[in-house]
């Protein structure tokens, strides 16, 4: 085992434990806690992978933005008392259920498949990801036209999130 | 090294927690997060797979960066949205918001 | 007008009248009886018509009228009706009309037309007369008019077609056809009071009895009809291949030709419609009627009818003997001359006018049955006409006499049979009119010498038997004309000599002219009509009047009937039992006064009521043929066959019917097709529904999660199908 495979580990074993602590614990606030630590797990996986740009954007804008909303919204819509009742549903046998078959369902397509245990090609010298990330994002030859959706997408959410929780007076 | 096979694992069991929290939980928020989860999943599933297979290729971080602002956009709505329905029906109680029943 | 022609219009007058009176001029009494004298009178206008231009023609026998059309087609024969007026229907023709006419115009007197309405008159009882009141307040009782006035004419009508249908007939069927007509009419006017129970059960009695010979009439013209494919009397009676074929063929009866076969069963026929012995036994019955009625059908048309048709078929029941006799007329001879012997010994003891008048008839026509029987051809036809006018003349009589004593009974109030002779007595005082008429009736019913028509045609008999050497048949019919003169003087002295028995007699009145026109007329016949017979050899009277009878009628056959030679005794015999009958019988009754008691009924009772009870044969019949009839009829097919096997099997048909139905509604109805088609479907669908409507949560994580495992189901279908292949 090498180092890097322990450090995945001990990631892994972060993030996937966050996760189950975001979908089990009873208290909101904790849950958006812990989801915080769950994207963070995830950034640093990003920097495994080589995908430094996106660890930083995951870490901005799913930390810095979309957990702070969600404890926004935690706060916002509490209910007096409600801090110790079993948060999960009368169907979550079913969602168990399905959660693992899903699971063991992707393991068993995933494992005959040859690519299944490649190993990580080195990458050449010359790239320069995050340059050539900023190229595709904005040349008409690649990915321009979904970055502007993107941006009107994002608009259109911000406007729609605005109207929606617009409180009539 | 580390095979793949670790992160795409690591992606399928991130998804499935994610999914058991969309279908178990309670809240509605708390079902958003579950959404958060299963996103960064496929984010991490995305990212892995150009690493591995197509390094050279830029289309997998450009898939993933598209695929952060789709979440961003919408966790806004979505929380607009609960928060709205919290104003008129003072629950976030998923099982008690069942309009769509006959 | 071509006299065919005419022959074709004489019976449709009365028809037309029928119709008429039936459809339109019901509810007037004068229209109606207005209409039917009106075709009563051009029936007879058109029978005069032919009558005298038949006259006209020589050997009228080979010239006669005829005129036919083919009217069915019978594969390759073809079916011709016609008329035909030869010397015989000729001769009938005139007589029919005569007395059609007269009876027409006596039944408007007869039923009291002008008369007010009665009391308690209903149609179906007699007229039982109206309280009028006078110019001085005093209330009597006086004749009413009858409430069915109409319907008489209508049914006269149309019985006047069937008689002179059967005249004018050309041919077997269509004289069937007139002798059906006129037993329909016969049944409905005997029972025309059809309230009164005697009525209906005598019109029942004719009709049955006459039934009876007609079937076998049937038989025999089915028989004849096949034996020679027509019906024609021209292609039977004239052509004496056909008889002599006839004649000669056995029949299926060993001993008798086909001839004979068909003959005996034609004879039954007027068996029947004669009133002969046996089945002599509804004419008596048939007095219930109203008197017109026992004039016109039961004395002088119909039952004349029966003679008719025996003397229509005589070439065919002579034939295969010469101048013999064959053994149907000797069946003839023998029921002819029975009966008139029989009947005679029946009226002594009847009290009722009209019964005496029945028996006389039933008497009579054996006498000319007798006649045929022994061979005297042209006898028997000149006795049928010289009958016919002189007892329409007895009856039309007897019904004045009737009215008369009504009269006195409703003028008195008295409750007295009117029609018993016992109750009357010194009439003729009262009635004149009647009186005369019904004298020489009478008389010449008895055979009055010289003067009467009947004296000529009973000689004409009984000199034909003599001369024939029938010496038995002569007997008989000797000793019946005794018997008649007897009976007949009987009635007349009780009737119209002596003095009043009782008061309804005394109170008796004439009757109107109406009714006593036609008894003039009829009279008059009476005598006359005898002598156009005079035999010439006779002492005397013979060769001033020539036999023209003998030569006209007797033209009817293909060999004319040579006249017998006269002989003396039995002129003498007839003169001796007319006048010896007549006298004794005045003296015998001449004092009978009021309660008293029937002599002959003093001297023999025992026989007197044999005699009086008609030596039982009604009883006998009912015996023998009623009861067992109704038996049949109440146990055997009503209760049994009707009600227990018809009716027990529609029974059973209705409970097995009851019992599958009940099947079908519990067991398949309503457990199949209510429960599990109808209710069960409806159930199904709400369980479906109520049981899939939890699935609509509105929850959208249980819906997720249901779309989940949907997907990993297929998902997992798809992976081993297709891509593990």
């Amino acid at each position: 085992m090498t180092a890097l495979q322990v450090v995945f580990l001990i990631i892994a074993v972060v993030t996937l434990g966050a996760a189950l602590m975001v979908v089990t614990t009873r208290n909101l606030v904790h849950a958006a806690l812990w989801l915080v630590v769950t994207l963070f797990g995830v950034a640093v996986l990003y920097v495994l992978l080589d995908a430094g740009f996106l660890a930083v954007a995951q870490v901005i804008i799913y930390i810095g933005a979309i957990a702070i909303l969600f404890i926004f919204a935690v706060m916002l819509t509490r209910r007096v008392a409600s801090d110790n009742i079993p948060q999960t549903n009368n169907n979550w046998g079913w969602a168990a259920l399905v959660a693992v078959v899903f699971l063991g369902g992707l393991a068993w397509v995933l494992r005959p498949w040859q690519g299944f245990s490649t190993q990580a090609s080195e990458l050449s010298s010359r790239a320069d990801p995050l340059r050539e990330l900023g190229q595709a994002l904005v040349s008409p030859n690649a990915y321009v036209i979904p970055f502007e959706v993107a941006s009107v997408l994002l608009l259109a959410a911000l406007i729609g999130a605005i109207m929606v929780a617009w409180e009539r007076k | 090294m580390i095979p793949l096979s670790w992160y795409l694992m690591l992606a399928a069991g991130l998804f499935s927690v994610g999914l058991f929290g969309v279908l178990a939980r309670k809240n509605a928020v708390a079902i958003l997060m579950g959404v958060e989860l299963m996103l960064n999943a496929v984010n991490v599933n995305l990212v892995a797979f150009w690493r591995y297979r197509t390094p050279e290729v830029i289309a997998g971080q450009a898939f993933a960066i598209i695929v952060f602002a789709v979440a961003a956009a919408e966790v806004a709505v979505g929380l607009a949205l609960i928060i709205s329905i919290y104003r008129r029906r003072n629950t976030v109680v998923a099982d008690e918001i069942d309009m769509l029943k006959l | 007008m071509a006299t065919e022609t005419i022959i074709w219009l004489i019976p449709l007058p009365p028809l037309l009248a029928f119709f008429l009176i039936v459809l339109f001029t019901n509810r007037s009494k004068w229209l109606s009886h207005t209409v039917a004298i009106g075709a009563a009178l051009l029936s007879w206008l058109g029978s005069m018509i032919v009558f005298f231009r038949a006259l006209a023609v020589e050997h009228f026998g080979e010239h006669i009228f005829a005129s036919s059309i083919p009217w069915l087609a019978t594969g390759e024969t073809q079916f011709r009706i016609g008329v035909q007026i030869d010397p015989l229907s000729a001769a009938t023709l005139f007589f029919v009309a005569w007395t059609v006419l007269m009876i027409f115009l006596y039944s408007v007197g007869y039923h009291n037309f002008g008369q007010p309405k009665g009391d308690h008159d209903r149609p179906g009882l007699q007229p039982h007369g109206a309280t009028v009141s006078d110019a001085h307040g005093h209330t009597h009782t006086v004749p009413s008019i009858e409430p069915m006035y109409s319907r008489f004419f209508a049914f006269i009508g149309l019985f006047a077609f069937g008689m002179y249908t059967l005249v004018v007939s050309d041919n077997l069927l269509t004289l069937f056809v007139g002798w059906e007509i006129m037993g329909l009419c016969s049944y409905l006017l005997i029972g025309f009071w059809y309230a009164k129970p005697t009525a209906r059960a005598a019109m029942i009695k004719a009709f049955i009895t006459t039934r009876v010979g007609d079937m076998f009439m049937l038989l025999g013209l089915a028989y004849l009809y096949s034996q020679t494919g027509t019906l024609n009397y021209r292609e039977i009676f004239y052509n004496q291949e056909v008889l002599n074929h006839l004649a000669e063929t056995p029949s299926v009866i060993v001993g008798l030709s086909t001839a004979g076969l068909i003959g005996i069963l034609l004879f039954f026929g007027t068996i029947g419609k004669s009133a002969q012995w046996p089945l002599h036994v509804w004419l008596p019955d048939a007095m219930e009627g109203p008197t017109p009625v026992s004039a016109m059908i039961h004395a002088a048309t119909m039952v004349s009818a029966g003679v008719y048709f025996a003397i229509r078929i005589f070439p065919l029941v002579s034939a295969g003997s010469e101048h013999g006799m064959t053994s149907v007329m000797s069946v003839m001879a023998f029921i002819g001359a029975f009966t008139a012997l029989f009947a005679a010994t029946i009226a002594l003891a009847q009290n009722d006018i009209k019964r005496v008048l029945a028996y006389s008839t039933i008497s009579q026509l054996g006498y000319m049955i007798a006649a045929l029987g022994i061979g005297a051809y042209v006898a028997a036809a000149f006795h049928l006409i010289t009958h016919a006018f002189f007892k329409a003349l007895l009856f039309l009589g007897s019904g004045s006499v009737i009215h008369g004593m009504e009269h006195g009974v409703l003028h008195t109030g008295s409750h007295i049979d009117p029609q018993d002779m016992f109750n009357m007595g010194g009439l003729r005082k009262k009635m004149p009119v009647t009186f005369w008429t019904f004298l020489i009736g009478g008389f010449a019913l008895s055979g009055f010498p010289l003067v009467t028509a009947g004296f000529w045609s009973k000689d004409e008999i009984l000199a034909d038997a003599w001369g024939h050497g029938h010496f038995l048949v002569f007997a008989t019919l000797a000793l019946a004309a005794l018997l008649t003169a007897f009976y007949t003087m009987r009635q007349i002295t009780l009737t119209f000599f002596g003095e009043p028995r009782t008061e309804a007699a005394h109170h008796a009145q004439e009757t109107p002219w109406t009714m006593t026109l036609p008894l003039a007329i009829l009279a008059v016949f009476s005598v006359a009509a005898g002598w156009v017979g005079v035999p010439e050899h006779f002492p005397g009277l013979g060769g001033l009047l020539p036999n023209w009878f003998h030569g006209f009628v007797g033209g009817t056959l293909l060999e004319h009937p040579e006249a017998v030679a006269f002989n003396a005794v039995p002129l003498l015999t007839s003169l001796v039992v007319a006048l010896g009958g007549l006298y004794l019988g005045w003296l015998v009754y001449r004092g009978t006064t009021a309660g008293a008691q029937d002599p002959i009924q003093k001297a023999v009772p025992g026989l007197h009521r044999v005699l009086k009870n008609k030596y039982y044969f009604d009883e006998l019949y009912d015996r023998i043929f009623v009861q067992p009839a109704y038996w049949l009829a109440e146990s055997f097919t009503s209760a049994w066959m009707d009600r227990g096997v018809i009716d027990g099997f529609l029974h059973w048909v209705a409970m097995v019917s009851g019992i599958i139905g009940n099947a079908l509604r519990n067991y398949i109805d309503k457990p199949v097709i209510n429960g599990i088609i109808g209710d069960g479907t409806a159930n199904v669908v709400r369980k479906f529904g109520f049981t899939l409507r939890g699935i609509q949560t509105g929850r959208i994580q249980q819906y997720m999660i249901g779309a989940l495992v949907t997907l990993i189901f297929f998902s997992a279908l798809f992976y081993y199908l297709i891509f593990i292949p």
